[in-house]
């Protein structure tokens, strides 16, 4: 109780993509107190692509003050995260994309977040899972 | 020189342009893309229009930046963040000024295509907007119907390219012989600017 922790946001061209990856990781992150996890997937009418207002939303939802880390998919959804940190006001202090793969991304930042580690290493933390070779 | 008024009528034309060309837009981006060009733009650019009458701002320079966060925000396909970041970054480099140059949109022109290159990570000959719009504010030094000429050439010129960016970049070789969608809409932003200009 009381510890800040770093909020994820999951950026997808699917809300349901963005919605399953955000369950899938607080299950793996042993479920019950987890780090704060919001989805951003697909149009506010529930299309496919990117909206910048369910981004801003989501990431002001998982910010407690330790910093916000973003995982995007692909195309518009990485441009509309860039664009929006560009602007500079729209999302909280300590946002920041970075460059992962977006599930096993999300696992190991959920994981490093929900053990109360800092903005920098949560982002080491997804960045590593590119190095985790499957052939 | 050119003001407020100016930069608004340029805003609507462009609406206008999206309006008449989308269906077009949309067919050219069915081969290559995922076939949304059209109707994304035609969102982003009504957006644009009600909200640049509605608020009505005082300078160029806030006009672009106005519309360029609305297509940030309405979009919701990579056209968004992209021609987004083309007004914005333009707009912002017009500063405060209550009327400016052609030579002075000329260059912030140059600084927003610059911003659009980085934020996608693109170059001139990637089969992107960028091959319309590298050549055309290069042009725009000269006059507002040879910027036009220019975009519309580059344009024409995309179609035996291969896609090196974006979705269509997964074709690979199959990307070529088809003319960009990006490029496309960028042609028609910088004929709006013509027109705008020439009456």
């Amino acid at each position: 109780m009381g510890e800040r922790r770093v909020g994820i946001v999951l950026v997808s061209h699917s809300g349901p993509v963005a919605v399953a990856v955000a369950e899938l990781v607080k299950g793996l992150a042993g479920g019950g107190d987890t780090a704060p996890v919001a989805p951003a997937g697909g149009t506010p009418d529930g299309g496919l692509g990117t909206s910048a207002e369910l981004i801003t939303d989501a990431a002001r939802a998982v910010d407690q003050g330790a910093g916000v880390v973003l995982l995007a998919d692909l195309g518009s959804a990485v441009l509309t995260v860039k664009s929006l940190l560009a602007e500079g006001d729209e999302l909280p202090d300590g946002a920041r994309l970075v460059d992962a793969p977006f599930v096993e991304g999300a696992v190991a930042a959920v994981v490093t977040a929900s053990a109360g580690a800092d903005l920098d290493a949560v982002e080491e933390a997804a960045k590593e899972a590119y190095a985790y070779r499957k052939a | 020189m050119l003001d407020a008024d100016f930069f608004r009528r340029w805003m609507t034309a462009a609406a206008a342009a999206v309006d008449r060309e989308a269906d077009r837009l949309t067919e050219l981006d069915s081969p290559i893309g995922d076939a949304d060009h059209g109707s994304n733009l035609k969102r982003g650019f009504t957006a644009v229009r009600e909200v640049v009458e509605a608020e009505a701002p005082e300078t160029p320079g806030a006009v672009l930046t106005l519309a360029g966060r609305q297509l940030i925000s309405k979009v919701g396909g990579a056209s968004g963040p992209l021609y987004g970041t083309l007004l914005r970054r333009t707009g912002k480099a017009l500063g405060d000024a209550a009327e400016v140059s052609q030579p002075e949109l000329a260059e912030a022109l140059r600084a927003g295509v610059a911003a659009v290159a980085q934020l996608g990570g693109a170059a001139a000959g990637d089969k992107t907007m960028l091959d319309a719009l590298i050549p055309a504010a290069d042009a725009l030094d000269e006059s507002f119907d040879v910027a036009r000429a220019a975009a519309e050439k580059g344009a024409l010129a995309t179609t035996p390219m291969q896609a090196r960016k974006g979705r269509a970049s997964y074709l690979g070789e199959r990307s070529i012989g088809h003319q960009d969608p990006g490029a496309t809409s960028s042609a028609l932003l910088i004929a709006a600017l013509a027109e705008v200009a020439g009456g």
